[in-house]
C-alpha cells in the first residue's frame, strides 16, 4: 500500500501546475448559467486551449493516476469544469475509441479532442429510465440508411450538441438486451426537435429530443447492428469511473469553507452543527482514499473501471447531499437566498442520487454483481 | 500510487486468516464464550507469529514490518472475534519484557475501564481500586477504574473547550493514535465479517418462496452495509499508511459505524435466529460496542475533525495528499 507519487507522475503534476498558472489568468470570464452558447464556446474554448497544451486525451490515453492528478490539480487551480464537453470526452468518445472504426475514430475523435464539437447523451426515454433495457426509439433499415422515430428525455447539452450517442431498437422481435443498438446522430439531421426542460433550480440543463423519421446513415453505427447493449455498458462502465475525482476535491475546499463561515456567524458554537462537519470531513477524506484505491486498482488491471464505482457513486452521492444540508444549516436563514452559491449547490445536488444511475439502482448493482444476491422477481 | 495490498501483504493476510481458523475456529470461539479464560497457549503462538513484535525493529528481534502490516492482521483478529488484551499487548511489545513473544500478557487502563485485567501479569496506568463489571461481551471481562484527575478525562474536556486560535490548537487526542488505529482495523474486520454471514444467510433463508436476499429490502441492507465497510477499509489503510492522526480519527469514526450498524444490521437479516445465544452475530455486535468506548469519546474525534477544516490548507484544497 503505497500512496506516494512517482517521479513521473511528479513531474506530470509540476508541469500541468505551471501551465495552470500560467493559462488560467487569461480566461475570460465565466457566462452567466442561462447562456447556452457562451457556455458552449466557454467550455469548447478551454477543451482547445488545453488541447494545444497536449492535455486533450488525458482521459483517454493517460494512465488511471495520470488522470486522476489532472482532474485533481485543474479542480484545485480553479481551472473550469469539463461542462459540455462531459458526454463527448467521457463517454462518446472513449466508447468510439473502444468499439469504433479507424475511419470512425478518425471522423469523430479529433473535434472532441480539440474542442470542436459538443455531444449529447440520448439514452433515456420517457419508459426508460432506470429500465434502460426498455427503450421503444425505433430504427427501421433502409438502404443505407436507419431511419429514426421515438423521443428522448433528460438528454442534457441537447441544445447545444452537434452529435447525440443514440441507443435505438433496431430488432423488435430479439429479446430486449439483444435488439438495441448505437448510432451517432447529428444533432441538425431534419426530423430533430429539442424542447428544453427547466429542473427545479429554474435552468434549462437538460431536454426532451423528439425523433420524427431522422436518417441516419448506417455508416454512423458503432458496433455491430443489435450490439449496442454491450457497447453501452462499455460507455457505463467509464461513466462509473473516475468522473468525480474533481469534485471530491471541490467538496473538501466547500467543507472548508463552511467552517470558517460558520465561525464567523455564531453557529459553531452549536457541537451538533461541528459534529456534522467532522463527521463530512471524516467521509469525503475516505471518498477522496476510496478513488485512490479505485485508481489504483484501475491501473493495476488494465484500465476499465469495475462496478467498484458503484459504492462510490452510492456514498458520494449522499455526502453531497448531506454537505449542502449542513450547508444550510450554516446559513440559517440565508439559506433560502439563491444569490448564495451554497443554496444553488444544495438545488443541484439533489440530482446526484437520480442521475446516471439511482441510489436504489447502485444498491441493486452492489448486491447482485458483488455480493453475488439473486435478481428479485 | 499503488494504493493496494502488496503480494507480501496478501500473504500475510491469508496467513494470519489461516492461523486464526485453525487455532481459534467455531469450536474455541464457543468454548471461550462458556469460559472466557485467556488461552495462553495461542497467546504465545500469537506471539511466535510475530502478532505482537510485527513493528519492533529486526535488531531487537521484532519482524521488522510498518503499521499498514499491523492493520492487516488486527483486522484478521476482528474477523475472528479473537479475545484478549490484543492491542495494548501489541503496544507493550518491546517496552514490557516478554510482550513480544506473547509469554506476558498486557492490559491497559484506557479512561475508565481495563479489558482482561484479571488475566493480564502487567496492567499499564493505574488501575488501583478497579471494580470487576459484568461485561455485556461475554468475551470480553471489563473492570472500573475511577479515573484519577490527572487521567485523560481532563485534556479531553480541555480539547472539548472552544480553542482561542483553532489553527493553533492541538489536533491529537488524548489517546495514543496507533491504539485507535489497531481498534480501528478490528472494527473494520468485524464489518466485513458480519456482512459476510448477512449475505450468507440471506442467499440461503428461504421465505415467501424464494431467497429473502432476493427482496430489496433485505438486499439493500446488505448493500449499504458493504459500502460502509469499503469506505472504512480504504480510510483505515490510509491512516495506516499516513500515520496522520487525522486520518486516524476519520478512519475510526468510520470503523466503528461500519462494525455496529453492520452488526446490527446482521442481526436484522437473521431475523428471530439473530436474537439467539448461538448465533454468532450478538457476539460481533457486543464486541464493536467494547471497542467503541476505547480512547476518546466519538464526539471529539469529529470534533477535531471539524476544527481541522478551518486549517489554510483546506480552503486552499491542498489538503490531502
Ligand atoms: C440532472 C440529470 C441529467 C441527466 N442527463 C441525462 C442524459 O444526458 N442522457 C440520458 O440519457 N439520461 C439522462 N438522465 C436520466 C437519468 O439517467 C434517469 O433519470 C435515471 O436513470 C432514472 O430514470 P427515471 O428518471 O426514469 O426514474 P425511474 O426509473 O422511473 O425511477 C423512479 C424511482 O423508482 C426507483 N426504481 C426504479 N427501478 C427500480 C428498481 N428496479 N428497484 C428499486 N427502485 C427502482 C428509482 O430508484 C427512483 O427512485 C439525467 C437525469 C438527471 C436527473
Amino acid at each position: 500500500m503505497d500512496l506516494s507519487y512517482t517521479p513521473e507522475e511528479e513531474e506530470f503534476r509540476a508541469r500541468l501546475r505551471a501551465w495552470l498558472a500560467k493559462a488560467l489568468p487569461d480566461l475570460p470570464p465565466k457566462p452567466p448559467a442561462t447562456d447556452w452558447p457562451a457556455r458552449r464556446a466557454y467550455d469548447l474554448g478551454w477543451q482547445g486551449r488545453l488541447h494545444d497544451a497536449g492535455y486533450a486525451d488525458v482521459h483517454w490515453d493517460a494512465s488511471p493516476t495520470v488522470r486522476l492528478i489532472f482532474l485533481e490539480e485543474t479542480e484545485r487551480a480553479g481551472a473550469p469544469y469539463v461542462g459540455a464537453n462531459f458526454v463527448g470526452l467521457l463517454h462518446a468518445g472513449p466508447t468510439i475509441a473502444a468499439e469504433g472504426t479507424a475511419a470512425q475514430r478518425a471522423r469523430w475523435l479529433p473535434p472532441i479532442l480539440r474542442g470542436e464539437e459538443v455531444w449529447c447523451q440520448g439514452f433515456s426515454e420517457p419508459g426508460a429510465g432506470s429500465d434502460l433495457a426498455a427503450l421503444r426509439t425505433r430504427a427501421r433499415r433502409d438502404g443505407d440508411d436507419y431511419v429514426v422515430s421515438g423521443a428522448k428525455i433528460w438528454t442534457s447539452h441537447a441544445e447545444v450538441a452537434d452529435w447525440c450517442e443514440l441507443l435505438v431498437r433496431t430488432d423488435p422481435e430479439a429479446p430486449r438486451h439483444r435488439g438495441i443498438s448505437w448510432l451517432a446522430m447529428p444533432m441538425d439531421a431534419l426530423g430533430v426537435t429539442v424542447r428544453p426542460l427547466r429542473t427545479l433550480a429554474g435552468s434549462t440543463e437538460f431536454a426532451e429530443v423528439f425523433l420524427d423519421e431522422v436518417r441516419v446513415p448506417v455508416a454512423n453505427r458503432v458496433g455491430a447492428e443489435h450490439d449496442g447493449w454491450r457497447v453501452t455498458m462499455v460507455t457505463l462502465s467509464f461513466e462509473r469511473g473516475t468522473a468525480f475525482v474533481g469534485e471530491v476535491v471541490a467538496c473538501l475546499r466547500v467543507l472548508g469553507e463552511l467552517a470558517r463561515e460558520a465561525r464567523a456567524n455564531g453557529r459553531w458554537d452549536d457541537p451538533a452543527l461541528r459534529r456534522r462537519l467532522g463527521l463530512l470531513h471524516a467521509e469525503f477524506r475516505a471518498l477522496w482514499r476510496l478513488t485512490q484505491w479505485n485508481v489504483s486498482e484501475a491501473q493495476a488491471g488494465g484500465g476499465v473501471p469495475g462496478v467498484g464505482g458503484s459504492v462510490f457513486k452510492l456514498r458520494y452521492s449522499h455526502a453531497r447531499q448531506e454537505l449542502y444540508d449542513t450547508a444550510a444549516d450554516v446559513l440559517g436563514a440565508a439559506s433560502l437566498d439563491l444569490g448564495r452559491g451554497w443554496t444553488a449547490d444544495r438545488l443541484s445536488s439533489l440530482s446526484y442520487t437520480i442521475a446516471a444511475g439511482t441510489s436504489q439502482i447502485q444498491r441493486n448493482i452492489v448486491a447482485e454483481r458483488i455480493l453475488g444476491l439473486p435478481k428479485g422477481r | 500510487m499503488r494504493f493496494q495490498l502488496t503480494e507480501d501483504q496478501r500473504a500475510l493476510r491469508a496467513g494470519t486468516r489461516e492461523l486464526l481458523a485453525r487455532r481459534f475456529g467455531p469450536e474455541a470461539l464457543r468454548a471461550a464464550v462458556e469460559e472466557p479464560r485467556l488461552d495462553r497457549g495461542l497467546w504465545r503462538e500469537l506471539g511466535a507469529a510475530g502478532f505482537f513484535a510485527l513493528r519492533l525493529p529486526e535488531a531487537d528481534g521484532g519482524v521488522g514490518l510498518g503499521l499498514p502490516e499491523a492493520v492487516l492482521v488486527f483486522e484478521e483478529a476482528g474477523r475472528a472475534l479473537l479475545p484478549g488484551p490484543l492491542v495494548a499487548t501489541h503496544l507493550a511489545a518491546g517496552q514490557v519484557q516478554g510482550a513480544d513473544t506473547g509469554e506476558t500478557v498486557v492490559a491497559a487502563v484506557d479512561g475508565s475501564l481495563v479489558e482482561w485485567l484479571a488475566e493480564a501479569d502487567t496492567v499499564r496506568g493505574d488501575a488501583t481500586g478497579a471494580e470487576p463489571l459484568h461485561s455485556v461481551d461475554p468475551l470480553t471481562p471489563l473492570h472500573a477504574v475511577r479515573p484519577s484527575p490527572a487521567a485523560p478525562e481532563a485534556p479531553a474536556a480541555a480539547l472539548l473547550a472552544a480553542p482561542e486560535d483553532p489553527a493553533a490548537a492541538p489536533l491529537t487526542a488524548p489517546e495514543d493514535p496507533v491504539a485507535a488505529l489497531l481498534t480501528a482495523a478490528e472494527q473494520l474486520g468485524t464489518a466485513g465479517r458480519v456482512g459476510e454471514l448477512a449475505v450468507r444467510h440471506a442467499r440461503a433463508r428461504e421465505q415467501f418462496g424464494q431467497p429473502i436476499g432476493a427482496f430489496q429490502a433485505v438486499k439493500h441492507l446488505c448493500a449499504d452495509m458493504l459500502a460502509r465497510t469499503e469506505i472504512a477499509r480504504v480510510a483505515v489503510y490510509a491512516a495506516a499508511v499516513t500515520g496522520d492522526p487525522l486520518d486516524i480519527a476519520g478512519a475510526r469514526l468510520l470503523a466503528d459505524e461500519a462494525a455496529v450498524r453492520g452488526a446490527r444490521d446482521c442481526l436484522q437479516v437473521h431475523g428471530g435466529m439473530g436474537f439467539t445465544w448461538e448465533c454468532d452475530v450478538h457476539l460481533h455486535l457486543k464486541r464493536a460496542w467494547v471497542r467503541a468506548q476505547r480512547g476518546v469519546p466519538a464526539t471529539v474525534r469529529a470534533r477535531e475533525l471539524a476544527d481541522a477544516l478551518l486549517a489554510d490548507s483546506v480552503v486552499q484544497g491542498s489538503g490531502l495528499r
